[in-house]
């Protein structure tokens, strides 16, 4: 098992490296210079090279990537003198469009990010799981049908249209939110009230559109389980409908599941993009599009993409090791 | 020993014969697949069929628009001369907008899809075939692929390398913000289907045919054209029916969120971009694209699943 855990963690770090580098190399070959952008008006070849000296672009991609590296556990000091400034650990580097640590702006959209992503995931979970455990126990009635429907709209709609949708004809027309209090952020530990109404449109378009998917997979997994031997042997011995189900259908039914929760879950850690969009969430997703879209702001979109990449790394890394832990046959491998 | 022989009188028949007698009986996936002939055909045909309704897409059709910018009538301005209503404020026809972006939508979604089918085709039988540390080494490589960002690095890049594609002259504006969307589907699209190709390659490796073949001295090349790859067309047809709405959704979401196609041109996604500032004055601009949207891609979805059952009926529909 440790062998197993070392030789995952190894791997995982490996990919986050290369990763990291291929985000420096791409970013560092395109046409954009941060340190022209930085400059404003009045620009001249002296602050432009002043910039790229003040932002570490006046090396190599390799060096600024190492920096990068260093940044984030030592923290980075910019400039020289009076003009100099730190961003303590961990640092992502400087946003020179914004004037702040991009840990800071980091920060404060991170929080909103992930009251998306775990409210939309406890909702699918709930609303896809029990739909698709309950449409395999009364398969073929008109319950199964009817969650069918459901599962094929659901599969078909692009989210920009449902969250479009729910925005428009249902929290706006009925004045559910107030256009004014649209993506306004309130913290959970102050006002959870205000807090669970803002994201709940937000959490159903997004939970909606995965339900249907683990509708779908819940269902053909609880039904292949329930044909398997075990479950009729479990039924010969005279063990209850409900106890057949709980214990001997689900168990081995949901745990295919949870895999691909885990990573979906991590996607939306790193940013939902159209959704924060649309209701105007100040979230990672919202924060990357506004930089790469407005004012190409480079160390704030080289830090979410890196982000991103690492939520998603770590979350394979996790479902991985619960699965060696669940089932010893996967450490051989 | 005998040898079976083929009874006189009983018709023989191909596998795709048999299939195609299967997706026939299917009549959910029969009649979506319609749908969606009738909607490509219509998007591909756009300019002779805005020609018969005598319809120019770049007309501005003020005298349908009323002083406030909405369309004049029912239902975004609904009427025989404009099937689908007006677009409000500059007043061009909205059936003729759709037809013209759908175009651009089926393109990138066609061409993505059939090139990242032919490279994850190729990398997939490699990798299954050859096996050993040519296989470790793609295995890898498309995970590596499959971890990063794909949605982040779309946006974060496709403005330097719109202007990058247009600097080397390879297309302009919107045909260069095409090439790098279609670029970026296929990078990040590939890996899936050559998982898919490479377990399937595995298995068909193992089968008693191939061993034949081997046998008879057949060269790997022949073992991998004519043995290997006919075995996968039904794959490859079934995940190019699938994959074409994810493409074509894409499309859209990306548009919508402003990388991709830019105005004057016009796709689903930016008609219903502009369309959430009229959406209480005027929302069948907002309702009628979406609805045609989901209506393409429900039946795309409708016939690609169709399609699978007729192909392979012993799959399981997930």
């Amino acid at each position: 098992m440790l062998k197993f855990v070392s030789r995952r963690l190894l791997s995982s770090l490996i990919i986050l490296i290369v990763i990291s580098a291929t985000v420096f190399i791409i970013f560092n070959y395109l046409p954009f210079d941060p340190a022209r952008l930085a400059c404003g008006k009045h620009c001249t070849p002296e602050i432009v090279s002043g910039n790229r000296h003040r932002l570490g672009l006046d090396v190599s991609w390799w060096m600024q990537w190492w920096e990068y590296l260093k940044g984030i556990f030592v923290g980075r000091t910019y400039g020289q003198g009076a003009a100099m400034f730190t961003c303590p650990a961990p640092a992502f580097g400087y946003s020179f469009n914004q004037h702040a640590c991009v840990s800071t702006i980091l920060a404060s959209a991170l929080p909103v990010t992930v009251s998306l992503a775990i409210g939309a995931f406890i909702m699918w979970m709930f609303l896809g799981v029990g739909l698709g455990v309950i449409s395999a126990r009364f398969r073929n009635t008109w319950i199964d049908r009817a969650s069918n429907i459901f599962v094929l709209v659901g599969t078909s709609l692009p989210t920009f249209i449902s969250g479009l949708l729910i925005l428009l004809f249902i929290v706006l027309k009925f004045n559910l939110i107030s256009p004014l209090d649209l993506g306004q952020w309130h913290s959970p530990l102050t006002a959870p009230w205000e807090w669970f109404t803002s994201f709940f449109w937000p959490w159903l378009s997004l939970a909606l559109i995965y339900a249907a998917t683990y509708t779908r997979f819940t269902r053909s997994n609880v039904i292949e389980t329930s044909s398997e031997d075990f479950i009729r042997t479990a039924r010969a011995k005279g063990v209850s409908e409900r106890k057949v189900l709980w214990k001997h259908t689900l168990r081995p039914a949901l745990a295919p599941i949870l895999t691909i929760a885990g990573l979906d879950f991590a996607g939306l850690l790193g940013g939902a993009i159209i959704t924060e969009q649309i209701f105007q969430l100040p979230g990672l997703g919202r924060l990357t599009l506004q930089a790469a879209l407005q004012d190409y702001d480079l160390p704030i979109i080289v830090s979410t993409t890196i982000l991103a990449a690492t939520f998603v790394v770590v979350a394979n890394l996790i479902v991985d090791l619960a699965y060696a832990f669940l089932d010893p046959r996967i450490r051989v491998k | 020993m005998s040898v079976t022989e083929i009874e006189p009188g009983v018709k023989v028949r191909t596998p795709a014969q048999i299939a195609w007698t299967r997706l026939k009986k299917n009549k959910v996936a029969m009649v979506s697949g319609f749908i969606a002939l009738f909607f490509i055909l219509a998007a591909f045909l756009a300019p002779f069929i805005t020609n018969l309704l005598n319809l120019t897409p770049t007309a501005q059709y003020s005298s349908g628009i009323a002083d406030t910018g909405i369309p004049i009538g029912s239902f975004g301005g609904l009427s025989l001369r404009h099937p689908l209503g007006l677009e409000p404020g500059v007043g061009r026809d909205l059936m003729s907008l759709l037809l013209y972006g759908s175009r651009i939508s089926f393109t990138v979604a066609i061409i993505t899809s059939v090139a990242s089918i032919g490279l994850g085709m190729i990398v997939g039988i490699a990798g299954g075939y050859f096996g050993g540390r040519v296989d470790a080494v793609i295995g890898r490589f498309s995970d590596l692929v499959l971890s990063f960002p794909s949605t982040f690095m779309i946006i974060a890049l496709s403005l330097p390398l719109t202007q990058r594609v247009e600097a080397a002259h390879i297309a302009r504006d919107n045909g260069a913000r095409v090439v790098v969307l279609v670029v970026f589907f296929v990078i990040f699209g590939w890996p899936a289907f050559a998982r898919l190709v490479r377990s399937q390659t595995l298995s068909i490796r193992e089968r008693d045919f191939i061993m034949a073949a081997k046998a008879q001295g057949a060269s790997g090349r022949r073992i991998i054209f004519k043995e290997i790859l006919p075995n996968l067309w039904p794959t490859a047809i079934v995940f190019l029916s699938l994959s074409l709405p994810g493409f074509l959704a894409a499309e859209a979401v990306f548009s919508f969120l402003g990388v991709g196609v830019q105005a004057p041109s016009s796709t689903w996604g930016l008609v219903l971009s502009d369309a959430v500032s009229y959406w209480q004055q005027d929302p069948a601009y907002l309702l009628i694209p979406s609805g045609m949207l989901i209506i393409v891609v429900l039946s795309l979805n409708l016939f690609g699943d169709g399609l699978r059952d007729a192909l392979d009926p012993k799959s399981d529909r997930a």
